[in-house]
């Protein structure tokens, strides 16, 4: 129900207008039939319209249109199920970027803004989202900084120009910057059941230099939070996508399939579920903008926002798919449906960055229990 | 500064001057200001908040001045109720006037009905009740009863309501009568106001199952309803009805619902059920719940935000109010449940001093007719598929 500014719905409408017409689902079986699960060829498109820099200021090349804008992107590529590195690259790595500013934002800035360029996220160190433990040590040694440790889940991370690796020094967040080809580094890549890519990451003794290190400390911790809160405000924003595409096919599905003599949607208990799949909907949708809205004002809900916001897209997106499949059918169950490529990509969704009991114990501990 | 930023400054000094402390405080159910010919005031305050506050137009913040208002835009309403709330103010008046009956008569009322009808209510001098209802017609609200026979001058009313909120409390009622009886289901119903002192009219109350007797039976025999007390033209009624029920709908929904008894349920369970070492509550399961319920009263409240702004963009929520009416009073029923399972035993207690003396599970019973009063969840569900989604009939 939100009422979005005339900026914001030409955005919307660019990005599904553009989407639905050269990259949506029918483009995506193409991808996964062939085994391509990084679609490089969208990336210099996308960047040319802006959105590789939607978040970055316009001195290194970005647009720095903001979060809601960002937000109405992905969630036109949740409905169209676009594979690109707009989650990995222009949202996490560019919020990292522009947090920490000074020489990185200004060499990378712009490599990132237009396309040239990609990184990731190394994060994870264990199956479940713990951004407060980390093993991944950089150590300060008679020939210089050494990196050591193990990363999982790095979304896109098989393609990556340049790796964002959280570590520990001395007990401290520290950032830095690795590139994958490096010596030491092993990247294996993971073709997830979304039929994206991601990576484990080995890092064995990796020399690094001082310009390497992006920020230290508070700093951060500072970054990476806003990094985090970013990537997940967004992440809901394209599950939010991915769960108004599925209810949209069952809904149309109502309309048509014929049992008994009548159509489907004529049988109470399936339109009692669907009018309730709506509503979750509608609400799960206000959130998702409010959170993003709050991240644009820097207001002081955003966090608490961005965690709901997350939290309650992981139960309507599985809601969504679900019941999906199921007001389908038999026909529901079966690769030639859109249902299921759905139904993996919302799991894909809900996991990363943290699924939805992570960020309900997070705000009941914000709440004091 | 700009208008609106003077437009709170201003409001939020006449406000400080002007709102006793006493009018401050937490209220239940009972401090409600409901208005009317016998309301007994429970304090000098509440009173003189009222007086004060009428005399504004702000009982009705939204409504033209000609007709009691205080003629306010929508972003200026936003900020008397944000300013209100920051001092936590009481509501001067709540009542089935200003929710039900006086958005039906700005939309659908004659020019001298607005202007005899709309003041009463905004300096809460009549409460209104709602006849709709009648035993056998409940979800299909369209198959009532109540007749109204054309008497020339007026209409003699006879038959049956039931459920009518406070109607041995209220002066006036907005009925629903069948007038024209060779009309179909729908066509038939006009929208009738009449005075409950009126010969013939008679209400028994219903004892609830939370104790109280909020609601009555109330029963017309050959009640005299002059013609012009009619809203809109004869047959119309249903057209009215639905727009009153929307706007009904979007009330009880609505997340300040004052008849919701929120309070605070984190420090409720913190109190009861403690907090163990790790500091967490100690009641994992309880505490899993409890999460889930704020993650969906978050939302909640970010949709009720939306659609507020929604509104003042100019749109009407129609059929969406459905959508609002569902989703707020499941939540309700979920908040009430939650926190009598985390008052546990005390919350038990029907009579006596224990916790909240028997207001928690007061309220939880209560709760329990969110989902039904102005139409089931059901109902909402059905017209959602309907009317939003175009599912087939
Ligand atoms: C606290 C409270 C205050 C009220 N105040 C007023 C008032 O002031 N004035 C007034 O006029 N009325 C009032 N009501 C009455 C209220 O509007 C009715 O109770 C309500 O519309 C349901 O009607 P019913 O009770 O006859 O239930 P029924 O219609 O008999 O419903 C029984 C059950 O069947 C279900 N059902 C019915 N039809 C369908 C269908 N088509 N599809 C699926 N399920 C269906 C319902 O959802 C419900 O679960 C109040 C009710 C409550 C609880």
């Amino acid at each position: 129900m939100e009422v979005l500014s005339e900026d914001h719905k030409l955005i919307a409408e660019a990005a599904q207008g553009f989407l639905k017409a050269g990259h949506g689902v029918e483009a995506f079986r193409a991808l996964r039939d062939a085994g391509d699960d990084k679609n490089a060829a969208l990336r210099s498109e996308i960047a040319g319209m802006g959105w590789m820099g939607i978040l970055l200021p316009e001195a290194v090349g970005g647009v720095d249109f903001g979060y809601r804008a960002a937000g109405l992107i992905a969630e036109a590529m949740g409905r169209n199920l676009t594979i690109s590195p707009f989650l990995s690259s222009a949202i996490l790595a560019a919020t990292v970027l522009r947090a920490v500013g000074g020489t990185a934002l200004q060499h990378w800035g712009p490599r990132l803004a237009e396309g040239q360029v990609t990184m990731a996220l190394a994060l994870e160190e264990s199956t479940k989202h713990r951004p407060d433990r980390i093993a991944t040590t950089l150590a300060e040694t008679a020939s210089g900084l050494r990196l050591t440790g193990r990363k999982g889940f790095v979304v896109d991370g098989g393609a990556a120009d340049r790796l964002i690796v959280v570590a520990k020094q001395g007990g401290a967040c520290v950032l830095v910057l690795v590139d994958p080809a490096a010596d030491g580094v092993v990247v294996t890549e993971q073709f997830m059941l979304d039929h994206r890519n991601a990576a484990t990451v080995a890092f064995e003794d990796v020399a690094l230099a001082q310009a390497d290190v992006l920020a230290m400390g508070a700093e951060a911790e500072a970054a990476l939070a806003q990094a985090l809160a970013a990537g997940r405000a967004v992440a809901a924003a394209e599950q939010l996508g991915v769960a108004k595409a599925a209810a949209d096919q069952s809904f149309d599905y109502l309309r048509t399939r014929k049992q008994f003599g009548v159509l489907i949607g004529q049988f109470q208990a399936l339109q009692h579920r669907a009018a309730d799949l709506y509503c979750e909907l509608a609400q799960a949708d206000s959130l998702v903008a409010a959170a993003l809205n709050a991240l644009d004002a820097g207001s002081d809900d955003s966090e608490l926002l961005t965690r709901a916001a997350k939290a309650k897209l992981a139960r309507v997106g599985r809601q969504a798919t679900e019941e999906g499949v199921q007001m389908h059918g038999g026909i529901g169950m079966t690769d030639a449906m859109d249902l299921g490529l759905f139904m993996k990509r919302d799991r894909a969704l809900s996991e990363f960055l943290g699924d939805a009991g992570h960020h309900t114990d997070w705000i009941l501990r914000h709440r004091g229990i | 500064m700009t208008d609106l930023a003077l437009f709170r400054q201003e409001t939020r000094q006449w406000l400080d001057a002007h709102c006793p402390e006493e009018m401050r405080l937490p209220m239940s159910e009972e401090d409600i200001c409901w208005g009317g010919r016998h309301f007994t005031f429970r304090s000098a305050a509440q009173k003189a908040w009222l007086e004060v506050m009428a005399a504004r137009g702000w009982t009705v913040p939204g409504w033209p001045k000609a007709y009691g208002g205080g003629g306010l835009s929508g972003d200026e309403q936003k900020i008397l109720n944000e300013e209100m709330a920051r001092i936590n103010a009481r509501p001067p008046l709540q009542s089935f006037g200003i929710w039900m009956l006086g958005p039906a008569l700005l939309e659908f009322g004659t020019e001298a009905q607005k202007r005899h009808y709309l003041p009463q209510i905004a300096r809460g001098e009549i409460r209104w009740c709602q006849g709709y209802s009648e035993p056998g017609a409940g979800s299909d609200l369209a198959g009532l009863q109540t007749k109204g026979v054309d008497q020339g001058d007026h209409f003699a009313v006879t038959g049956q309501k039931i459920w009518t909120s406070y109607a041995d409390k209220a002066d006036w009622i907005f009925c629903l009568v069948r007038t024209e009886p060779d009309a179909s289901k729908h066509t038939g119903i006009s929208f009738l106001l009449f005075d409950m002192e009126s010969a013939g009219v008679s209400t028994r109350p219903i004892k609830l199952i939370s104790g109280a007797s909020p609601f009555c039976e109330t029963f017309f025999d050959d009640v005299k309803v002059p013609k012009d007390q009619i809203v809109g033209e004869r047959g119309q009624g249903w057209t009215i009805a639905k727009y009153l029920l929307t706007h009904e709908r979007e009330m009880i929904g609505a997340s300040d619902n004052a008849l919701f008894a929120k309070t605070d349920l984190v420090a409720d369970a913190i109190q009861s059920v403690g907090v163990n070492e790790d500091g967490h509550l100690d009641d994992p399961m309880l505490r899993a719940e409890l999460g889930q319920f704020l993650i969906d009263e978050i939302c909640f409240d970010a949709h009720m935000q939306m659609s507020g702004a929604y509104m003042r963009a100019g749109h009407e929520l129609g059929a969406r109010s459905a959508e609002l009416k569902y989703l707020g009073t499941e939540l309700n029923k979920r908040r009430q449940s939650l926190r009598v399972s985390a008052g546990g035993a005390d919350d038990l207690v029907w009579e006596g001093t224990a916790n909240s003396a028997g207001q928690a599970a007061k309220d939880w019973l209560r709760a329990k007719g969110n989902s039904i009063e102005g139409g089931t969840s059901e109902v909402m569900l059905s017209i959602l598929s309907k009317a939003v989604l175009k599912l087939p009939g």
